[in-house]
Formats: C-alpha cells, sequence, structure tokens
C-alpha cells in the first residue's frame, strides 16, 4: 500500500464562558479568599454553588460562606500528571466536602505519597499567588491538622468589580490522519498529477475522492487519472482579503470540472482579468517549485466549452 | 412504575461491528464504517433505499476531524435525500431515536449506526472537554480520574475491592476469547496503577471501531430475520451534573430507566452492560439487581472493546445477536455517556418463545 499520510494537528481555542449570578460570586469570591455555597429550599448548602437546584431545578440566589477547610470524601493517587492539570507532581484528585456545605468540590490535593492520603482527612484550601475569578484560584488543597480555627466573615456574595465571565483555553493534540483514499489524492497531487476515484456502481469519478461513493454508498477504489485542464463551472469575485493570505483582491475563485471529473473541484483563477472569467472558461493548473498542489489555474486559450458539456457538473 | 408499553412491536433484526483496532491509520472514518453499513444490509436484503430512518452517533472531537457525521454520510449513499438524523452521543441514543421514529408509525425500518475513533487524539484528555466548563474541565480531571474516585468511594463503601475488581476484568477478558472483534481477549496481570485505585486491568482499551443495527416493525422483522429481538422498553435517565452532588456508589438514573424500560418485570437470562471501569460494573449490578443466575456481559463488554460512541449500541447489538443465535431469550442491554456513569440509557430485548 502506497504511503498513509499522517500529520500533526492542534485544536486549540480560548473559549469566552459568561457567567450566571450564583457562579459569578463564586468565583469573585474565590478571587477575594472567600468561598461561597448556595441554599437550596430545603436547607442544603451546594459547594461549588449551581444556579438551579439539581433535585427541584428551582432558581436559587441564597449565598452563604463556608470555610476553606473540609473533609475528603474520595480520592484517587495520580501518579502521572497530564498537561492542565493543577499540580506538576504526583498529587491525588480529590472530592471534598467543606465545613459547612452539604455536598463535594472536585480538586486536587498536594501530598507527599497516597499513603498520607485518605477519605475522612482533614485538608484545606491553598490559594493561588495570582487570582482572577477562576476555579483555579484554588492552587490545590493541603492537609491540614484542624489547629487553628478558620476565620469566616459572613459574606453573602456582593463584592466591587464581580467577576462576570471567564477564558477557559483548551488545546487538543492529535495525529490527523485522511485515510486511504484522500492520502492517494494528496499523493498524486505532490507528483502534479490529480487522481479520482471511479464509483464501481455509478461509474461517475469523485475528485477528491473521499473512500465511498456519496449516492451509492459503496467503496470508490479504481483510480482514474483526470484533467489536467478542466472548465470552470461557476465562479465568484473575491473583494475582501483573506487573514493570511497574500493575494491582490479582487480575484476569481472557481468551480472547475477537470476533464474525466464527474465532480467539480475549487481553485482560484488568475492570467486574466478578474472581469473576463466566465463559465464555461478552459483552463489548466499552475504548479509552483514544490508545490503539493496547484498555486492557480489559468486559460488555456481554447474555446469556451460547450454549456451543455458541464450542465450536470454544475 | 414502569413506563407505558410500546404500542408497536420493533425488533433489532440485524447487528455489525468491525473487528476494534487501536489504530486504523489507513481508513478514514468512512472507510472504517462501510463495511459495516453493507454487512447489516446483506444481512436483511435492504438497500439504503428501503430504509425508513437513518440515524447515527459520534463526536468530531475523538478524532479532531469537523464533520466527521457528514462525511460518514457518504457511506450510506444518502442521494436522493434520505430522512436522517445524527446525535453527538454513543449510537444507543441514536437508536433511541429511531425506536421512537418507528414507534411513530412514520418508518418501518431504521439503519444506526455509530462510530469512534479514538486513535489520532488522546482520549482521556478529550472527554475532559464533556465536563461542567466553569469549576471542573479547568482542572483538566481525565477520564481515569474521574472514574478512579468513583472506584475508591466503592471501596470505602465496602462494595468492593481491588481484588474484586481485578476479578471483573480478568472474567470480561476471557469472556472476550469467544469474541473475534475484542480488541483486548484472554485474562493478563492487572498492571501498574493508572490512577489509583485503578489498574492498567481495570480500564478500558483504547481503540477505533464502528457498529450498526437494523430496526423493523412487526411483520417487517419477521421477514428479515428468523428470531427478531423485539424491543420490549428503552429508557434513558441522567444524574445531576455536579459530581460532588452524586453518591458515587450508586446509580439511581440506572435503576430508574431500568423500571421505566421494564427489566424488572421478570429475570433477564443475560445482561450486556457498558461498563468502561471494572468498578462501574459493581455499580450497574447492584443498580439492576443482578445476581449471579444472569450471565454478565458475554462479549468481554466495554473492557474487551470500547470504542468511544459505539460501545452503548454495541451492547444493544451483542445482546440482540445472543437472541438471533437463541442463546438468550430475555434481555437487559445497557450504555453510558458521561463521567462515572452520568446518563444511562437500559434497554429489554426479547426473543420469540422457542
Amino acid at each position: 500500500m502506497p504511503e498513509v499520510l499522517k500529520a500533526p494537528l492542534v485544536l486549540e481555542f480560548p473559549f469566552t464562558r459568561s457567567l450566571g449570578p450564583v457562579q459569578s460570586a463564586f468565583l469573585t469570591g474565590l478571587r477575594e479568599r472567600v468561598v461561597l455555597g448556595v441554599k437550596t429550599a430545603d436547607g442544603r448548602t451546594l459547594v461549588p454553588p449551581v444556579e438551579y437546584d439539581p433535585v427541584t431545578a428551582e432558581e436559587i440566589r441564597d449565598l452563604v460562606e463556608v470555610a476553606p477547610t473540609g473533609t475528603v470524601t474520595t480520592w484517587a493517587w495520580n501518579p502521572a500528571p497530564r498537561r492542565g492539570q493543577p499540580l506538576q507532581e504526583q498529587f491525588a484528585w480529590v472530592l471534598v466536602k467543606l465545613d459547612g456545605a452539604d455536598t463535594a468540590l472536585l480538586h486536587v490535593l498536594d501530598a507527599p505519597g497516597p499513603d498520607a492520603v485518605h477519605t475522612g482527612m482533614r485538608v484545606r484550601i491553598r490559594w493561588a499567588a495570582e487570582r482572577s475569578g477562576a476555579i483555579t484560584d484554588i492552587a490545590c488543597f493541603e492537609p491540614y491538622d484542624g489547629s487553628q480555627a478558620p476565620q469566616l466573615t459572613g459574606h453573602d456574595g456582593p463584592f466591587e468589580e464581580m467577576v462576570t465571565g471567564i477564558v477557559a483555553p483548551a488545546r487538543l493534540d492529535y495525529t490527523y490522519g485522511p485515510g486511504r483514499a484522500q492520502s492517494a489524492y494528496i499523493n498524486s497531487l505532490a507528483e502534479q498529477r490529480t487522481v479520482g476515484e471511479r464509483c464501481p456502481s455509478c461509474r461517475k469519478v469523485y475528485v477528491p475522492p473521499r473512500g465511498a461513493c456519496p449516492t451509492c454508498g459503496v467503496a470508490t477504489a479504481e483510480q482514474v487519472e483526470v484533467g489536467p485542464r478542466g472548465t470552470v463551472t461557476t465562479y465568484c469575485i473575491v473583494n475582501i482579503k483573506a487573514k493570511n493570505l497574500d493575494i491582490e483582491v479582487p480575484y476569481v475563485y472557481a468551480h472547475i470540472a477537470l476533464d474525466g471529473a464527474d465532480l467539480a473541484l475549487h481553485g482560484r483563477i488568475a492570467g486574466i482579468p478578474y472581469d473576463q472569467v466566465r463559465m464555461g472558461l478552459r483552463v489548466e493548473p499552475v504548479w509552483t517549485e514544490g508545490g503539493r498542489y496547484p498555486d492557480h489555474y489559468r486559460p488555456t486559450g481554447e474555446p469556451d466549452a460547450d454549456y451543455e458539456t458541464y450542465k450536470e457538473l454544475l | 412504575m414502569p413506563g407505558m408499553p410500546p404500542t408497536r412491536e420493533i425488533a433489532v433484526v440485524a447487528f455489525g461491528q468491525t473487528d476494534h483496532l487501536r489504530t486504523t491509520d489507513e481508513l478514514s472514518e468512512v472507510e472504517m464504517l462501510m463495511p459495516v453499513l453493507h454487512e447489516v444490509l446483506d444481512r436483511t436484503g435492504l438497500r439504503t433505499s428501503d430504509i425508513g430512518f437513518t440515524c447515527s452517533g459520534s463526536s468530531d472531537y475523538l478524532a479532531g476531524r469537523a464533520f466527521s457525521f457528514t462525511m460518514a454520510l457518504d457511506g450510506v449513499g444518502a442521494w436522493p435525500p434520505i430522512s436522517e438524523s445524527h446525535v453527538e452521543m454513543d449510537g444507543a441514543w441514536a437508536l433511541y431515536e429511531a425506536w421512537i421514529k418507528l414507534l411513530t408509525g412514520e418508518a418501518d425500518t431504521a439503519l444506526v449506526y455509530s462510530y469512534g475513533k479514538s486513535s489520532p487524539g488522546s482520549v482521556r484528555d478529550v472527554l475532559t472537554r464533556q465536563l461542567d466548563p466553569y469549576y471542573v474541565a479547568p482542572l483538566w480531571p481525565d477520564s481515569v480520574a474521574l472514574a478512579a474516585l468513583q472506584a475508591q468511594a466503592l471501596i470505602d463503601a465496602g462494595d468492593t475491592d481491588e481484588r474484586a475488581l481485578a476479578g471483573v476484568a480478568a472474567r470480561s477478558r476471557t469472556a472476550a476469547a469467544d469474541n473475534p472483534h475484542a480488541q483486548l481477549s484472554g485474562a493478563r496481570p492487572p498492571g501498574e496503577y493508572v490512577v489509583r485505585p485503578l489498574r492498567t486491568g481495570d480500564c478500558p482499551p483504547v481503540g477505533d471501531g464502528a457498529a450498526a443495527v437494523i430496526l423493523a416493525a412487526g411483520d417487517r422483522a419477521r421477514d428479515l430475520c428468523e428470531r427478531p429481538a423485539w424491543i420490549r422498553g428503552i429508557d434513558h435517565r441522567i444524574e445531576a451534573h455536579s459530581l460532588g452532588v452524586r453518591d458515587l456508589t450508586d446509580s439511581p438514573s440506572t435503576r430508574l430507566a431500568a423500571e421505566r424500560a421494564g427489566a424488572f418485570e421478570r429475570p433477564v437470562d443475560t445482561a450486556e452492560l457498558h461498563a468502561p471501569f471494572s468498578s462501574q460494573e459493581v455499580v450497574l449490578r447492584k443498580a439492576l439487581r443482578l445476581d449471579d443466575t444472569v450471565n454478565v456481559n458475554p462479549s468481554g463488554g466495554a473492557l474487551s472493546a470500547n470504542p468511544v460512541m459505539a460501545a452503548g449500541l454495541i451492547r444493544i447489538g451483542e445482546a440482540a445477536a445472543r437472541i438471533h443465535r437463541g442463546d438468550s431469550d430475555r434481555a437487559l442491554a445497557h450504555a453510558t455517556s458521561g463521567p462515572c456513569l452520568q446518563q444511562n440509557l437500559v434497554a429489554v430485548l426479547e426473543g420469540d418463545p422457542r
């Protein structure tokens, strides 16, 4: 089998999220080293607090301060921290029921080893040195011997300069593989050949091929070289410069049916004034040194194709 | 209280799955999926144009491939336009949607499929992106870590211990020796801790795979299959999304779904449980009141092959296939989604008396 292509792919987004009033108070509180819970109608205190009662779905807004100390309700020792996790050295994941709360908060515990951790152990919050109003304002929990009683301020929610949103960066790394059909197509392009695949049932030639005939639902495998010349089936004039693209506007982007293909692909048209491009124009690819795909298509000088020859490909 | 009995007889009449593999670099998703679509169509003699409704389940995040479900439709042959839907969930939920569609009488047959390619990414990290984005996801707690918190809670409660968990894993992979599609088969040592108390052996293999099912109603089902696996009920329920609000040692959502699906009306002889981690089988056995008379995960379960987004549909397919073959008369199939068994679906399947 010819080379199957693979390439690194990083998906990275800075998700900007707005907060509801309860979330806003909780995260602002963390910035100020105050932990807030929310009271439900039946008198329970939920930490971390939510906007709606998880049992009744009732809107809940009654905020109450709880202690920065608490008890581990379950734990798990992580011997190999992963990217993004709060501690770089091995640590314990913990659910902690803070004193004054009826539910547990997920976070991490800095402890020397698994033998130093057990369910029921007492812990307290270690605050991050720099805090912005995020769950990571809690750097981690640490073991707590209970000698000092925590100071509560009796806070009930309002702060100066409330945090109203968070930016949560997310990154996932992949090794992208396009599969057999698209690998073959890309490998052929590198040799300046355009190779589609024919459906064994309806005989259509798909360019680029994706491995299946979308009409018949069967695998395409028979490789068919098409082009290099083709016909503009339709086009548009681009008047807005794309970011990071060094092409003067206006330019023409077109659907091009390569000779022998039953599906038009798209490409840029150059070598002709933009306002002279037309349906039926005959074009050929222009390759640049070392390019893995045609840089653009230019007129061949042949007479225009008859509409009847490409009307099914529009 | 059980839900209303279904108003129309609907059965699983065919099931197919790929071999589940650690990597499938040479295949795009549609290339991986197409053989199982053809397998279930061939088994019933149906063509795409005969299918009344098509529904699929998958997630673009797994392989980092935008709109992969539209590309996957190429493998169905969706032209002229078909009646089609997709869920960003395990295929078991796609089957639920298709079952409802058939119950309404709008269609007599349905094609359900799902697929997952975990090999291009890191599924432990990918799954963190389904968590609460405000309080949880910024900590990047991976799927094994969250399952380990649940496992420790079960150990603390006296519901299990590490040895019993290793026993679940060994039993599953021994059973998988009879499953040619399994990724891991044959008992193996428990291995090192991944996140303590879970060891390598307690965790599912990471891999790629796909599955497909055909549903049919009434006499159509009898025409297409010698012994249809009649769906007596399906229900799905969800827990509160905050982990710290839940009792991680129990699964009230599974129990309620089972009750609504009619699972407790009569004993089942087989249960296919979607428990990706050994500890989760402990929770499910308790919630579903399964005793030693029930054959649990004769396929090897998700500990033997866990193509994410397909593993739940495969539970329904495996349960149905046992009924087709006459190995079961009444089977329960379960599918899960989310961290620590957050959302659970239960289906009850029966064969006609022999």
